[in-house]
């Protein structure tokens, strides 16, 4: 049953574990997953740490739902204190390494102190263990994972791992696991490198128990033909979230020369279709009918084929658009060298594309790029930021810091050219046109990020009578407008929550599919899993819940109304080309705080975005950190 | 019997859908190891092929058997293992050249698939259609196509190449 599996405290000073039950108060407050991490996050973590020190904690959480046959439910969510932002770390991944902790035996991993010596965790059928690592130490993503198997002569065991990114401790290193899934953002990496932790590994083959198997195998078999039965699964099945490019591009709606265009010129070999060259099939994570990535191979010259997967919509902004690279083969590079040093492709992206406009306004010189013109285009330049920031070699090591040290090390207003919130890159995507994915950037708590709370459907001008039956409140269905925006954020933010509290997929419930299963399925999927009764409300609350409490830990970190802001060129320097939706546009700074306002009192949080004594109580968090686990 | 559970790896995206529903579907419980199909994987590759039992016309496991514990399911086709009759010896799995029974020791038995008896889930779970329970004719027929349709890219490359 769910209910067995345990959650293990690790300390790698002493190499001490210890084992205990998850009380089922847990579960009904915070689910599994993202939930009970936030938990143990804003528990175990005392205010002010350093978050490279051994004060530093790492959550590894299991969903409630992991290991179910539907909807890709087998995601993993990773947190601590992120070293590149001071606030919340957290970062989901999926692949196949949650479902087998869970077959091992573990739902929940509490990771503390450092380790003297290189180590990797294993975990094997209720047993875990503390290995030594110096054999993986300066290994590549990959080479570890066979290196692990090798280890113990098992194909099938699962690893999350860094890469040489990790062990250089680069701020938004990532952790990785199968040749594609990463927890990307919030610098996850940098932690279990900073702990001396290249990997964690595990072996299940206990069985979890469901409280109605047959019923839950015939929902699960329904759930999955309603996300297939959607256009969009349709669409990302075959050209995964690639896709996302053909409608961006066109209208105008995707960051170029960092935030100086918003489309492409001459960009037709990034359409998705183009994959087809390269591609021999998709891959799906653990449970999932959408396979949203393609198996690729690049050849080069003479040298050996790459093989790679994906590229996500998000490396096409990163190698693409960004930094004005035109190319497939650039992209398809790139990715394969971020995967393989184990460094985030949207952080990386960010920051060269950032380095480049500054070189061409002058801020930035050949004296301190090592020599190297950062001139758009270039992927050659790409290449070598890629592997200096992950090697952490010359003014790769100043990238290597992420935004905020950058800038305070770079300075001349190098800062105004910044596309981050709170220390962490915006995504590639250009918010200017879309109030509501601006006011989501700049709310979400683990700074600026599109999968805490995106409502990717407001793009697609839905009848409002819809739009108000979802998100259950006056909204506006036109996507440039102001108004009914703060409570799709909202809606989302819980949504998300909950979705990466159970461990299914966020492509696979209401982000850019509308009839995607959502809170009632949910809560039947977890009433045949698990026994448990939670409604929608109940789910909704603790959606509510799991998002309160991450504000709770942002703002013992110091964090204020001020953090949850856009770059000043948001307000200032207006989108050049695009559709009528999307040309001439920048977001109004008055609206955008009236925004702010509404949007604080949708949650019962106060004008400086504290949560209210009543709204505490009534999500039974006026008594944290209480130390249940 | 007309039916047979077709194979096409190529289609395989190694999600793993056919392991996970088929111990639900047998054992009521989440556990790939107890599956009677496995997804053998090489991930630095991407090749991903699905193993089940293939259900021999001729089948080993059945010629080897000491006790004759095996026999084949007239109404399925699937060739299926008596436990009143098996003693354990695990002779089949040892025979089998293509992995379709697998050992079970905690239980002590062996695990083979019975094609769930005439309807099974794997094919049903598997979206993308690398496993189809689908009629030998039509089975047959699926092959001739993709075999032609390579053969077609092949001729069409040679027509217009310089």
């Amino acid at each position: 049953m769910v209910w067995s599996r345990k959650i293990a405290y690790i300390n790698l000073s002493t190499g001490k574990v210890e084992q205990k039950p998850i009380p089922r108060d847990m579960r009904t407050l915070y689910l599994g997953g993202r939930g009970i991490d936030m938990y143990l996050l804003y528990n175990h973590i005392s205010p002010g740490i350093d978050s490279l020190g051994s004060d530093n904690v790492l959550m590894v959480g299991v969903g409630l739902l992991d290991g179910i046959p539907c909807l890709g439910s087998g995601r993993c969510d990773i947190a601590a204190k992120s070293p590149l932002t001071g606030a919340v770390g957290d970062s989901n991944i999926g692949g196949f390494f949650a479902p087998e902790l869970r077959l091992a035996g573990f739902d929940h991993l509490v990771i503390s102190g450092k380790a003297e010596k290189p180590v990797y965790i294993w975990v094997n059928d209720g047993e875990i263990t503390v290995e030594d690592a110096s054999h993986l130490w300066g290994q590549d993503t990959f080479e570890t994972q066979t290196a692990i198997r090798k280890d113990h002569n098992d194909d099938d065991i699962k690893s999350v791992v860094i890469g040489v990114a990790g062990e250089n401790v680069v701020r938004f290193a990532n952790v990785r696991t199968g040749m594609k899934n990463s927890a990307g953002r919030t610098g996850m990496g940098a932690v279990m490198g900073s702990k001396n932790l290249k990997a964690i590994a595990a072996r299940g083959t206990t069985s979890i128990e469901y409280a109605h198997p047959d019923e839950l195998l015939d929902y699960c078999k329904e759930m999955n033909d309603m996300i297939i039965g959607t256009r969009w699964a349709k669409a990302q099945s075959k050209w995964g979230t690639m896709i996302i490019y053909s409608n961006t591009n066109t209208t105008g709606l995707i960051r170029t020369k960092n935030f100086q265009l918003n489309r492409l010129e001459n960009g037709e070999d990034l359409e998705p279709e183009v994959i087809d060259r390269y591609s021999f099939g998709t891959s799906g994570c653990y449970g999932c009918v959408v396979h949203c990535r393609h198996r690729y191979t690049l050849k080069e010259g003479d040298s050996e084929p790459i093989f790679g997967e994906g590229p996500e919509y998000t490396s096409l902004g990163a190698f693409g658009t960004m930094v004005n690279c035109t190319k497939m083969d650039t992209v398809l590079k790139a990715n394969h060298l971020v995967n393989k040093y184990g460094i985030d492709t949207l952080e990386t992206g960010g920051l060269i594309a950032w380095a480049m406009e500054l070189y061409e306004k002058g801020i930035l010189t050949e004296a301190q790029t090592d020599g190297l013109k950062l001139e758009w285009g270039d992927e050659k330049v790409v290449y070598e930021l890629i592997r200096k920031i992950a090697l952490r070699e010359g003014f790769g090591s100043v990238l290597a810091d992420g935004f905020k040290p950058a800038i305070a090390k770079i300075g001349k207003g190098s800062g105004y050219y910044a596309i981050q919130v709170k220390g962490m890159s915006n995504l590639h995507s250009d918010e200017r046109p879309t109030p509501s994915f601006a006011l989501g950037i700049a709310t979400s708590t683990r700074g600026s990020d599109h999968l805490r709370s995106r409502p990717a459907i407001d793009l697609y001008g839905l009848p409002e009578e819809l739009l108000e039956e979802i998100y259950e409140g006056p909204v506006t269905s036109d996507s440039t407008r102001y108004e009914g925006k703060p409570r799709m954020i909202w809606w989302q933010e819980r949504l998300y929550a909950v979705t990466d509290s159970i461990g299914t997929c966020k492509f696979q419930t209401v982000f850019c599919a509308v009839h995607a299963p959502k809170w009632n399925e949910f809560s039947k999927l977890i009433q045949l899993a698990t026994g448990m009764e939670v409604s929608k409300a109940q789910l909704m609350e603790i959606g509510e819940r799991i998002y309160t409490l991450e504000r709770l830990f942002n703002i013992r970190e110091g964090f204020t109304r001020k953090d949850d802001a856009l770059s000043e060129r948001y307000f200032k320097e207006p989108t050049p080309i695009g559709l009528p939706s999307a040309k001439g546009k920048t977001i109004d700074k008055e609206r955008f705080e009236k925004m702010l306002d509404e949007y604080y009192s949708l949650h019962n949080w106060d004008q400086n975005g504290v949560p209210t004594k009543e709204a505490l109580e009534r999500l039974q968090l006026d008594k944290e950190p209480s130390h249940m686990i | 019997m007309e039916k047979i559970l077709f194979i096409d790896p190529e289609k395989c995206t190694g999600c793993r859908l056919c392991e996970t529903a088929c111990s639900l579907h047998h054992e009521k419980v989440v556990n790939p190891s107890l599956a009677r199909i496995h997804v053998a994987k090489w991930e630095t590759a991407g090749l991903y092929i699905p193993v089940v039992c293939v259900q021999c016309e001729s089948p080993i496991c059945q010629t080897v058997c000491p006790v004759g514990a095996i026999s084949r399911d007239e109404k399925t086709g699937a060739v299926v293992i008596d436990p009143n009759v098996c003693v354990g010896c695990r002779l089949c799995a040892l025979y089998c050249p293509f992995a379709g029974a697998q050992i079970d020791l905690k239980k002590g038995r062996i695990l083979k698939c019975d094609l769930c008896g005439g309807s099974p889930v794997c094919a049903k779970f598997c979206d993308p259609q690398a496993l189809q329970y689908v009629k030998a004719t039509t089975a047959n027929m699926m092959k001739q196509r993709a075999a032609a349709q390579k053969f077609s890219e092949l001729m069409k490359k040679m027509l217009t190449a310089p």
